[in-house]
């Protein structure tokens, strides 16, 4: 019993602590691939001096980070005359609670056997085995999918009790962009679940370290290539990220829902959306990019196609699943970086035309196709 | 008569390919370009190279940085040090901005140029860097340097420079205006050709 809470003591720390160090080192890699990306620089000036001597560190402006969460600290703390104090002022925590309570279910790791990593843990944890992922559901995906969808809430709240037509406008922009994409979004991973057979993402990463082909790694990307597109398109979409940044477009809208906040409320808005990045990363490592797996890598070690086998310590094992994890997790966010600063933002009759006139039949499309496919190899009409 | 609404049909319509109708294509071409140009980029960051076209100022310098910029002044000097100017107030009265502070002193000693500036003061704040002040000068006392004066401040009263930061002009290594070794040549030395 108290070997299980340390662990998943451990866990949760471990989740936490990535989720924020995420979020706050995007905010950085936002800015710096930006900069490459058009032939600039990016933030470099901030600078942290040790006490006392005039060495100053830079790193890269990586402090630009602190210097931005110091600022937003250090502003005045405005209040709209608003009808409504008490969900303005939860609005930013609907927000920001859920997208952190979406990891819950995420495994960033595969099964950790304590007495394995050193002898004075054998006696104490008797043999134990923890899949490393905070809360083991059966309805993963479903608690994903509701979380998500909580934010939505917290959107529309902070748009409506802001008692600003445009904050009220983009809350409403909110409200139907993300409830459209969420559709689209669910459907693209029913084809998932059907090849799968379930909706426990722990179960769903186990069944991608296999190999189909010969050679190919049995990811959720070449089961479904189509659906991954169309699920990282509906993802970016529901994150409110350019090109689909319509709730706040700064043309149009000043700020969109979130005119009203200022400070650390504004922060927390802004420190979700980058969470939230994280988290799309993190999901479609999830279903599609076989998770905490390597190619060709089991909780034994490797199995390379030639029948080569290279054994490799529990350790190793679960250090390489963890850090394959993050860095897959890091390469899809660096991607949907990409996608924000090359794309103009569409209009938004046009948004919502092609969630539902583009995105929807291409759904059920690749959904109707993979259930003929599944149906056929099943046996068909015998 | 209710009329139907009619699309305003202009000369230049754009025109799109099929191809670029499709969208996706397009989008991944774009895609495609902005990457290029990061890996490219970040290549050039990791083999020690620059990725970027900007220069950082001031810790760099363009190689077209104009070697006649007009910049932070300079008050020459005489071969024994003191100022050249003679407190004449032409600078100052020619000044735009109004910039230029000059308090004048008499010296006794010195009878070849018995005026001279106790106080010459510049608000930097307020300074518009046309030169004209250079150009007023019967002394040749003032000149501008192309380096900016590198004056950031929350305050303004920290923008203005005296004497002592302006004297900073050396006279061995100036070409415009060589002084043969002549320190003894007595009161005729310094008068303006």
């Amino acid at each position: 019993m108290t070997q299980d809470l340390v662990v998943y003591l451990v866990f949760i720390v471990y989740a936490l602590g990535m989720l924020i160090t995420f979020g706050t080192i995007l905010t950085w890699v936002e800015r710096k691939q930006a900069a490459v990306m058009s032939d600039r620089i990016g933030a470099n000036r901030a600078y942290v001096r040790i006490p006392f001597t005039q060495i100053k560190l830079i790193w890269w402006g990586l402090f630009h980070g602190i210097a931005d969460g110091l600022k937003m600290m250090c502003k005045e703390n405005f209040k709209p005359r608003t009808y409504d104090q008490v969900a303005y002022a939860i609005a930013p925590w609907v927000v920001f609670t859920p997208v952190l309570l979406v990891f819950a279910v995420i495994p960033f790791g595969g099964t950790l056997d304590p007495g394995r990593l050193s002898p004075a843990l054998a006696s104490w944890f008797g043999g134990r085995t923890y899949p490393m992922q905070i809360a083991r559901l059966d309805a993963g995906l479903l608690v994903v999918f509701a979380f998500s969808g909580l934010t939505i809430i917290g959107t529309m709240l902070a748009g409506w009790s802001s008692a600003n037509k445009f904050s009220l406008l983009g809350g409403l922009r909110a409200g139907s962009q993300m409830i459209s994409y969420e559709l689209v979004m669910g459907l693209t991973v029913l084809g998932l679940i059907m090849i799968f057979g379930s909706i426990d993402l722990g179960a769903i990463v186990r069944q991608q370290s296999g190999v189909v082909l010969g050679f190919l790694p049995a990811w959720g990307i070449v089961y479904q290539p189509f659906g991954a597109v169309l699920f990282l398109t509906a993802a970016i979409a529901e994150n409110k990220r350019i090109p689909f940044d319509l709730p706040e477009a700064e043309s149009e809208l000043i700020a969109g829902f979130y005119t009203e906040y200022t400070s650390m409320k504004m922060g927390l808005f802004m420190f979700a959306e980058f969470i939230e990045i994280a988290i799309v990363g993190a999901l479609f490592t999830t279903l599609f990019l076989g998770g905490y797996n390597l190619p060709y890598m089991n909780d034994a070690g490797f199995t390379l196609p030639g029948g080569t086998t290279i054994a490799l310590g529990h350790a190793a094992v679960v250090v390489i699943q963890l850090v394959a994890f993050l860095v897959k997790t890091m390469l899809v966010c660096s991607f949907q970086i990409l996608v924000r600063w090359t794309l103009p933002r569409f209009r938004y009759d046009q948004v919502l035309m092609f969630a539902w006139k583009f995105m929807l039949p291409l759904a059920l499309v690749n959904l109707a196709v993979t259930a003929v496919f599944l149906w056929a190899q099943q046996g068909g009409a015998r | 008569m209710k009329v139907a609404y009619q699309r305003k049909r202009y000369w230049n319509e754009p025109t799109l390919t099929a191809w670029e109708r499709a969208y996706l294509p397009e989008i991944l071409r774009g895609l495609g370009i902005t990457s290029v140009v990061f890996l490219r980029n970040m290549w050039r960051w990791v083999t020690g190279r620059k990725g970027a076209l900007t220069t950082y100022y001031p810790e760099e310098r363009r190689a077209d940085y104009s070697p006649i910029n007009r910049g932070k002044h300079v008050l020459t000097q005489r071969p024994d040090g003191k100022p050249q100017c003679i407190a004449c107030n032409m600078c100052a009265t020619v000044c735009p901005a109004k910039v230029i502070e000059i308090e004048a002193g008499f010296d006794p000693a010195d009878s070849a140029h018995p005026k001279y500036p106790i106080r010459f003061e510049i608000d930097y704040s307020r300074c518009v860097f046309c030169g004209l002040c250079v150009e007023a000068c019967p002394e040749d006392a003032i000149r501008m340097d192309k380096e900016t004066p590198h004056l950031t401040s929350s305050d303004r009263h920290d923008m203005w420079l005296g004497l002592e930061e302006m004297l900073t002009w050396n006279p061995q290594r100036d070409v415009a205006k060589p002084y043969p070794a002549a320190a003894a040549d007595g009161p005729r030395h310094g008068v303006a050709p």
